[in-house]
């Protein structure tokens, strides 16, 4: 996994983002589209491309793209 | 470890009572347009029923009662057992099946009490009923499960309101000796009560005047300590690990997989969730039918109203090998493998 590939997956499930509004510091979580429900998607999208559980705590210990990707690299190795 | 099957038990028929008012959340202010957007595309959820005030649970399973016993040409004073299986009862005390036993005129030498489940309801509510009929010898059950959920989520709470519909069913139930067994596995993990809860009215927290006090959590949800509280997230997460983790252990203890089963209907929690789950379990699309679109969440009247409505013409005509799935509040989960043969199903009912 690299995290061009990661932040294009991402972008796909956002539908509502323009192509590149995500960069690897972007902080997610501030954007204006950002609704809770995002972050049950991000869970989901994670859990099936990845194999990695993220928590509603994790995701409130993190704010950029880079750590959210952070988190899944170590979780994966 | 609760894994077991029951033997000489059939479902002889199933039927399912909605109210006539439907709101869409297409119409629900709280939500902006993107946001009604997401929200259909995440939980499933376009459209809800909801009861008029003062309507019960236990209303809706009466109708689908009287209809389904009509339907099976059953005579009340064969009825045994009432089961009313809810978390929206129409007292405090005593039991709604109680109540439900003198509504629906069965004998006074019927047996009846309530079980407080929900989402999970289904699978429970099933292997109570077929040990009492397998063991005690009884002859016919009625299973009634539903909840009045619009009645406790604050309709100024969109994490709550717009996910929940109403709903009362009716499953009956009959010993019969040529009947297939029935595998069950039933769980529970209440280090997780706190995820869906009505905080207040109980004994631990009994009713004070704050409980009606309306509190701001965060912008688009107001409720009280007599409102729902569901904590998305942790729900999820466990739906999406657990669930599945206890599926598959069920598959590999009656040897089975998706080629083995006609249709794994699951609890309509929340269609990103339950997709999940279809996907791991590795069970096709066309075998997994939702109802969540059109009534939302009806916590355990979801298994039985999405029999009712989605696959009412197969139940009646034909035989299915079926995997049902319960899961959410307590928390509390479990599934159950079963065979229908030709079975009683009467249209939906408005009330």
């Amino acid at each position: 996994m690299n995290i061009e590939n990661f932040i294009h997956k991402l972008e796909a499930e956002f539908d509502e983002l323009e192509p590149g509004t995500l960069q690897k510091n972007t902080s997610f979580k501030d954007l204006d589209e950002w609704s809770s429900m995002h972050a049950l998607i991000i869970i989901a999208l994670i859990d099936t491309e990845y194999d990695v559980v993220l928590t509603g705590e994790d995701l409130s210990q993190i704010s950029t793209v880079e750590e959210l990707y952070g988190i899944v690299k170590v979780r994966k190795e | 470890m609760a894994f077991f099957t029951t033997q000489n038990t059939k479902i002889a028929g199933i039927a399912a009572a909605v109210p006539k008012t439907q709101e869409s959340n297409w119409d629900y202010e709280l939500l902006s347009e993107t946001e009604k957007k997401l929200l259909v595309k995440t939980t499933g959820v376009e459209t809800r029923r909801v009861a008029k005030k003062g309507q019960a649970t236990s209303d809706f399973c009466l109708a689908a009662a009287e209809k389904l016993l009509a339907e099976l040409n059953w005579k009340k004073d064969e009825i045994d057992v009432v089961v009313f299986l809810s978390q929206s009862r129409d007292y405090y005390l005593p039991a709604t099946a109680i109540i439900l036993q003198d509504r629906l005129g069965l004998p006074k030498s019927t047996m009846a009490f309530d079980v407080g489940l929900g989402c999970s309801g289904f699978p429970y509510g099933l292997s109570v009923i077929n040990s009492l009929l397998s063991n005690a010898g009884l002859q016919k059950g009625l299973l009634m499960m539903g909840d009045i959920s619009s009645a406790t989520c604050a309709k100024e709470d969109k994490s709550t309101y717009p996910l929940f519909g109403d709903a009362g069913t009716v499953i009956a139930v009959e010993r019969d000796t040529n009947a297939n067994s029935m595998q069950f596995q039933l769980n529970s993990d209440g280090a997780g009560h706190e995820a869906i809860i009505i905080r207040d009215g109980g004994i631990r927290n009994l009713v004070s005047e704050d409980s009606f006090r309306k509190e701001n959590i965060e912008k688009g949800i107001t409720r009280s300590r007599l409102n729902l509280t569901l904590n998305g997230l942790d729900v999820f997460n466990f739906s999406i690990t657990q669930v599945p983790k206890s599926l598959k252990a069920f598959l590999e203890k009656t040897d089975t997989n998706a080629t083995n089963y006609d249709y794994f209907v699951m609890h309509q929690a929340n269609k990103l969730m339950n997709e999940s789950i279809r996907k791991k379990l590795k069970f096709p699309v066309e075998k997994v039918p939702y109802s969540i679109k059109e009534f939302g969440n009806t916590s355990s009247a979801s298994i039985p109203l999405t029999l009712v409505t989605q696959m009412r013409k197969e139940l009646q005509e034909e035989n299915l090998q079926l995997l049902l799935s319960g899961f959410g509040v307590g928390l509390s989960w479990g599934v159950v493998s079963l065979n229908t043969k030709k079975i009683i199903c009467p249209e939906l009912l408005e009330i």
